[in-house]
C-alpha cells in the first residue's frame, strides 16, 4: 500500500457516466466532493455528510452508493454512473425523469438525483414494484418538501409503463 | 428551567433572562370567565423542531473595495425587512450591500430567514481578506446553529358553556427563543396574536406573553412560524372540553366555528377573516373520514382492548402577513415613536422586448413551491401568448429587480398578493398591446381580444396581428405611440392592499389579508406493550380559495403534511441537561421517510378571498400546524392521557402510559439528602477510602477552610470563598505529560457537621473542562482517627475527552491518593516542604499508591 502524505495528491481514473474521467485529490477527499469540485458534476448533492439523507446516492458498478461515504480513491477503475447519465441526451430526460415531472415528484429538486439513482437500480431488480416495496426502497432517502407522495406514484408507473413496453416487444 | 428563580442569567447586562413581556385584553374575559358554566385547562410544553431543507446554508461574498460594496449570494429566503437590519451591523449605506439570491434554492421553510447572521460576517471575512468568501454551511452547524421554531409553555384556559360554547380564553404563552432574541421573533408570538379566537367565535381573550432566553440556538422562522404553537394547546383544549361536557368533539367545535354568512368576520384582537364555510369544510372531513363508521370500529376496538383513537383539529392559516404585527411586541406608546409599519405588499415587474419575449421580475424567492410555474400561467393568460415566450425571474437582487421590505417567500404570500402584483403588470401591459392593436384594427381599444398569440377584435377592418409585431412597434416606432401609451411594455406593479392597515391603540390588528381554513381528522390505534403509534387514517381539508394550480397546492399540502407528521411523532432539537446538544446530526434528529408517512386524503373547498385579484389565498403551513395536534387528540381519545408532549415516539407513548413524565431527567431535580449521584452521560466512577490520624470534626474543618485546601490540593496555587458555600481554586497539574492550569469550581451542599458532604466541581482549561460530584463520609475510628470514605462520578469534555476512560481513571486516582496523603501530612503538623523533596516524596508516594492499586 503506497504511503501518501495527508495532503499530496494522487490522480484517480475511473469511467463517468461512460466517460473515461480523472482528476487529483487528496487521499481523505470524499468522492462526492470529487464528482462536484473535481470533476464540476454537480449533479450529485451533499444534503448531510453522514450518509443518511441519501442526496448524494451515485451508482457504482451498479449499485446504488453513498458518495459521501466513500473516499474518491476507492472508485479507481469503476464504472459510476451519476443523474446526468440518466439522460438520453441533449437535455431529454428519461422515462423516470419525465414521470418525476408529470407527478410533481419533486418541488426544490435537492434529494432527486439521489431518489432517481437508487430508483433506477430498484427499478432494474423490481420490475413489477408494490407501493410498500417502493416506500421501502425510499426509506434511504429524505426529502423536505413533496411528503414522497408523488415520487412514489412516479415509480410505479414507469414500472407499468416499462412492463407494458417490453410486454409488447417480448 | 431558565425562568427558575436561580438559573444563571445569560445576559448579565440585562439581569434577566425575561426579555419581552406584553399583556393584552379583549373585550372582558373576566366576565366571561365568571359567567361560565365549566372552565378546562390545559397546560403545555410544545417542542423546538428544525424545518432542515436539504439544502443548507451558503453565502458567497465578494466586497468591492473600489466602490465599497459588498456583493453577497446567498440562500436567504426574505423578508427583506432584514436587509437594512444588515446594513446597519456592516454599517453602510443600502445600496453598499448587494444581496443576490439566486434561484432555486434546494428548500427553506422559513429557517433560510436566518442565513442574516452568516451574511454579515461573511460579509466581512470577504472585506478583511480582500477576496470573495465562501461558506456552505454542513449539516452539524446547521442542526446546531442555524435557527429552530421557538419552544412554548402555553397554560390556556377556556370559560366555556354547557352546550359546548366557548365564551372566554385566558392565554398564559411563555416562548423559549434561545440564546439571543433575533429579528423577527418574538414575532412568533404575535403571528396568530390578532387571531388568537382561532376560527370560532369566542370573544373574550386575555393574553399574557413572556419570551425567555434559554443557552439554545436562537429561534426563528420554521414552517407554520408560531402555528403549531398555538394551536396545539388550543385545539387540545376544545378536545378537553367535549370529553368534560360530554359533547361530541365535532360537534363541539361545528358550534364554535364561524358561520358561513358572518364573513367577513371581524376577530376580537383584529383580525380580519375574510372568506370560507368552516362548517362545510369540517362536515366535508367527518365525511370524507367516515366519522360514524369510525365511531363504530372505536367501539369494537375497545371491547377487544385495543388502544383506538379519532383525533379532530381545526384551524386558520395566515396568509399575507401585515408587516405591523411584529410591532404588537411594543406598547402603542412605544410604537407611536417609531415610524409607522402597515400593510402586505407584493412586487412585480414585467417587460417585452422587441422580439415579444416577456420577462417577469417577481420578488418572491421560491424554494420548490413552483412560482415560475404559475407566474408563466397568470401571464400566458392576460395577455394571450404562450407559457414559452415567458421568462420568470425569481433570483431577487436587490440592485435590479423591484423589491420592498415585505420582499421574499414566507408568510403564504405568493398566491395572496405576488400573483396579484404580476396579473395587474400584465394587464398594464395587454392595455398598451391594444392601444396599439386598436389603432390598426380599426376598432376601440376594449373590442380587442387577445388570444393565441394574436390580437384581433369582431367587425375589424384588417386581419388578426401577431402580439409579437405589436410589442415590436412599440420599440421601433415609438414617436408614434398612440394615445395614453408612454413607451413599450415596462411595467412595475406593486400590490399593496390598503385593508392591511396599523395596529389601533387597543392592540388589535388586521394581521393577515387572507386566512385559509384547514380541519384534519386522524385515526390512530396504539400497541399498549411497546407504545408504538399506527395513523391508521389521515383526512386533511383545505379551503384555500380559487387554486392558482391544483398540482402545487397538493404538493403544499403533502409537503407541510410530512413535516406535521414528523413534529407529531419524532422530531425535537434536543439539548442535554447541561446544555449540550443532544440532536446534532441526522441519527439523532429524526426526519420522517416515506415508509412512516401513512397515505394522506385531501379534500378541498373553494371560497375565493375578496383582497386580491384572483381570489386565491396562501397555503404553505398547512399541517405541519395542525398535524401534531390532530394526532395528539386522537392519542388522547385512544388512551384517555391528559398531558400528552410530542414528539410521540414509542418509548415516549410508553412512558405516558405508564403514568411517568417521559421529559423528567433524574437529575434536574435537586440531589436532597439522597446517596445518589447524578447520571452524568459518558461519566465514569469511582469509591475509596483513607484512613486518618485526626478526629473526624478536624478533618470535617480541615475540608473547608480555604487555606487548608490550597495547601492539600495538588498543584493548588490559590483558594477562595466566591460565594455561599463556593470556593474557586487555581491548579496547576500535568495530565499525561500535558501541563496546564485550571480554573476550579467547588460547591458544597447537604453538608452534615463533621459527618458528611457533597461536592460538585467543575474545571476548565486549556486541555478542555472536567465535572464531577463526590460524596464524602466520615466515620470516627478508635484513638482519634477518621475513616473518611468518597463515591464519585465524573466527565470531561474538550481534548481531555480524547484520553480515553483508564487513562482518566487513573490520573483521577492519583490526584486523590495525593491529596489525602496532604491531608494527613498537614492534620499531623508536618508542614508541607516545597520544593524538590515535598515533589519527589510526592510522586513516590503516588507510584506507590499506583502500584498498590494494579
Amino acid at each position: 500500500m503506497k504511503a501518501t502524505r495527508a495532503d499530496e495528491k494522487v490522480r484517480i481514473s475511473f469511467t463517468l457516466n461512460g466517460r473515461q474521467v480523472s482528476g487529483e485529490a487528496e487521499p481523505r477527499m470524499q468522492l462526492a466532493d470529487f464528482l462536484r469540485h473535481v470533476l464540476h458534476a454537480h449533479g450529485t448533492h451533499v444534503g448531510c455528510e453522514h450518509g443518511i439523507c441519501g442526496a448524494c446516492t451515485i451508482m457504482l458498478d451498479g449499485r446504488a452508493v453513498r458518495s459521501c461515504l466513500l473516499y474518491a480513491v476507492q472508485v479507481e477503475g469503476c464504472r459510476v454512473q451519476t443523474v446526468e447519465g440518466l439522460s438520453p441526451g441533449e437535455g431529454k430526460l428519461n422515462d423516470l425523469q419525465e414521470a418525476f415531472r408529470r407527478h410533481h415528484a419533486l418541488q426544490c429538486g435537492f434529494c432527486t438525483a439521489g431518489i432517481l439513482i437508487s430508483a433506477t437500480q430498484f427499478l432494474s431488480e423490481h420490475p413489477a414494484p408494490t407501493e410498500h416495496e417502493v416506500r421501502e426502497m425510499l426509506s434511504g432517502h429524505i426529502c423536505r418538501c413533496t411528503g414522497y407522495h408523488g415520487i412514489i406514484e412516479a415509480v410505479l408507473e414507469t414500472a407499468r409503463r416499462r412492463a407494458q413496453t417490453q410486454g409488447r416487444a417480448g | 428551567a431558565a425562568l427558575a428563580p436561580d438559573a444563571p442569567v445569560l445576559h448579565e447586562e440585562l439581569g434577566t433572562n425575561v426579555v419581552h413581556t406584553r399583556s393584552f385584553v379583549y373585550g372582558d374575559p373576566d366576565e366571561a370567565f365568571r359567567s361560565a358554566d365549566k372552565t378546562i385547562s390545559v397546560k403545555v410544553s410544545y417542542p423546538r423542531v428544525n424545518s432542515t431543507p436539504m439544502e443548507t446554508y451558503g453565502v458567497i461574498a465578494d466586497f468591492d473595495a473600489g466602490i465599497g460594496r459588498y456583493n453577497i449570494w446567498s440562500n436567504f429566503q426574505g423578508p427583506y425587512a432584514l436587509h437594512p437590519i444588515m446594513c446597519d451591523a456592516l454599517r453602510v449605506r443600502s445600496h453598499e450591500l448587494r444581496l443576490i439570491s439566486p434561484p432555486s434554492s434546494g428548500g427553506s421553510f422559513g429557517i433560510k430567514h436566518g442565513v442574516y447572521p452568516y451574511i454579515v460576517l461573511i460579509g466581512l471575512a470577504s472585506r478583511k481578506f480582500g477576496c470573495p468568501v465562501k461558506w456552505i454551511e454542513d449539516r452539524l452547524e446547521h442542526l446546531a446553529a442555524s435557527s429552530a421554531s421557538s419552544g412554548r409553555v402555553t397554560a390556556m384556559e377556556g370559560a366555556f358553556k354547557t352546550d359546548g360554547t366557548l365564551i372566554g380564553l385566558r392565554i398564559k404563552q411563555v416562548e423559549n427563543v434561545g440564546a439571543y432574541l433575533r429579528p423577527p421573533d418574538p414575532a412568533a408570538l404575535y403571528r396568530m396574536h390578532s387571531t388568537s379566537s382561532g376560527p370560532y367565535r369566542v370573544r373574550h381573550i386575555s393574553i399574557d406573553n413572556r419570551a425567555v432566553v434559554t443557552n439554545q440556538v436562537p429561534s426563528g422562522l420554521n414552517r407554520g412560524f408560531g402555528g403549531p404553537q398555538f394551536f396545539y394547546p388550543m385545539e387540545r383544549l376544545m378536545d378537553r372540553a367535549a370529553l368534560a361536557l360530554k359533547i361530541d368533539p365535532a360537534e363541539l367545535r361545528m358550534r364554535n366555528l364561524v358561520r358561513a354568512n358572518e364573513f367577513p368576520y371581524a376577530s376580537p384582537a383584529g383580525s380580519l377573516l375574510d372568506s370560507g364555510d368552516y362548517q362545510g369544510a369540517l362536515a366535508l372531513g367527518l365525511r370524507q373520514l367516515g366519522y360514524e363508521a369510525l365511531r363504530a370500529e372505536q367501539q369494537t376496538a375497545r371491547r377487544e382492548r385495543r388502544l383506538f383513537g379519532i383525533g379532530i383539529s381545526c384551524g386558520v392559516e395566515t396568509s399575507a402577513s401585515n408587516m405591523a404585527y411584529v410591532n404588537l411586541a411594543l406598547t402603542q406608546e412605544q410604537r407611536s415613536r417609531s415610524l409607522p409599519k402597515s400593510g402586505a405588499s407584493g412586487n412585480a415587474r414585467l417587460s417585452m422586448d422587441p422580439l415579444g419575449s416577456v420577462v417577469v421580475h417577481i420578488d418572491s424567492t421560491p424554494n420548490g413551491q413552483g412560482h415560475n410555474t404559475v407566474v408563466a400561467q397568470i401571464v400566458a393568460d392576460e395577455l394571450g401568448i404562450d407559457p414559452h415566450d415567458i421568462a420568470v425571474i425569481n433570483d431577487l437582487d436587490t440592485l435590479s429587480g423591484p423589491w420592498s421590505i415585505t420582499s421574499g417567500n414566507y408568510a403564504n404570500r405568493f398566491s395572496a398578493v405576488v400573483s396579484s402584483a404580476v396579473a395587474l403588470a400584465a394587464r398594464k401591459g395587454a392595455d398598451k398591446l391594444k392601444a396599439v392593436a386598436a389603432r390598426m384594427l380599426g376598432v376601440a381599444a376594449d373590442k380587442v381580444e387577445l388570444a393565441g398569440g394574436m390580437a384581433s377584435a369582431p367587425g375589424a377592418r384588417n386581419e388578426p396581428i401577431p402580439i409579437r409585431r405589436l410589442a415590436a412597434q412599440l420599440h421601433w416606432d415609438s414617436s408614434r405611440l398612440p394615445e395614453g401609451v408612454d413607451g413599450a411594455v415596462d411595467e412595475v406593479v406593486e400590490f399593496s392592499p390598503s385593508i392591511l392597515g396599523e395596529p389601533d391603540e387597543k392592540d388589535r390588528l388586521r394581521s393577515s389579508l387572507a386566512y385559509s381554513f384547514q380541519c384534519d381528522l386522524a385515526a390512530v390505534e396504539i400497541e399498549r406493550e411497546t407504545g408504538r403509534v399506527h395513523v391508521r387514517r389521515y383526512v386533511s381539508v383545505h379551503d384555500v380559495g380559487n387554486m392558482l394550480n391544483p398540482a402545487m397546492v397538493d404538493g403544499q399540502i403533502y409537503g407541510g403534511f410530512a413535516h406535521g407528521f414528523g413534529a407529531a411523532m419524532m422530531e425535537r432539537v434536543t439539548y442535554g441537561p447541561d446544555g449540550t446538544l443532544l440532536t446534532g446530526t441526522f441519527q439523532d434528529y429524526l426526519c420522517p421517510t416515506a415508509p412512516e408517512l401513512p397515505p394522506l386524503e385531501v379534500g378541498h373547498l373553494s371560497t375565493p378571498t375578496p383582497h386580491n385579484v384572483h381570489g386565491a389565498k396562501g397555503l404553505g403551513d398547512g399541517c405541519s400546524m395542525m398535524a401534531p395536534v390532530t394526532i395528539a387528540n386522537a392519542i388522547a381519545d385512544a388512551t384517555g392521557l391528559d398531558h400528552l408532549v410530542p414528539p410521540f415516539m414509542p418509548g415516549r407513548v410508553w412512558e405516558q402510559l405508564q403514568g411517568r413524565d417521559p421529559d423528567a431527567v433524574e437529575d434536574r431535580k435537586p440531589a436532597g439528602e439522597t446517596d445518589a449521584l447524578p447520571i452524568l452521560p459518558g461519566g465514569f466512577r469511582g469509591s475509596g477510602e483513607a484512613v486518618i490520624h485526626a478526629p473526624p470534626m478536624r478533618v470535617y474543618q480541615t475540608l473547608l477552610d480555604p487555606e487548608a485546601l490550597r495547601a492539600i490540593i495538588p498543584g493548588c496555587e490559590s483558594v477562595e470563598i466566591t460565594g455561599h458555600e463556593t470556593y474557586r481554586a487555581r491548579v496547576r497539574i500535568s495530565i499525561a505529560g500535558i501541563g496546564g492550569s485550571y480554573d476550579v469550581v467547588m460547591r458544597l451542599f447537604d453538608r452534615r457537621e463533621g459527618e458528611r458532604m457533597r461536592l460538585s466541581g467543575h474545571a476548565e482549561g486549556k486541555l478542555g473542562f472536567g465535572e464531577g460530584v463526590a460524596i464524602v463520609a466520615l466515620a470516627p475510628l478508635p484513638d482519634e482517627r477518621t475513616r473518611l470514605t468518597y463515591r464519585y462520578v465524573a466527565t470531561v469534555g474538550g481534548k481531555l475527552a480524547g484520553f480515553g476512560q483508564r487513562m482518566l481513571d487513573g490520573v483521577v486516582r492519583v490526584l486523590l491518593a495525593s491529596f489525602f496523603d496532604r491531608l494527613a501530612a498537614h492534620l499531623s503538623g508536618a508542614s508541607m516542604r516545597g520544593g524538590f523533596v515535598a515533589w519527589l516524596k510526592n510522586t513516590l508516594s503516588m507510584l506507590r499508591m499506583l502500584v498498590h492499586r494494579q
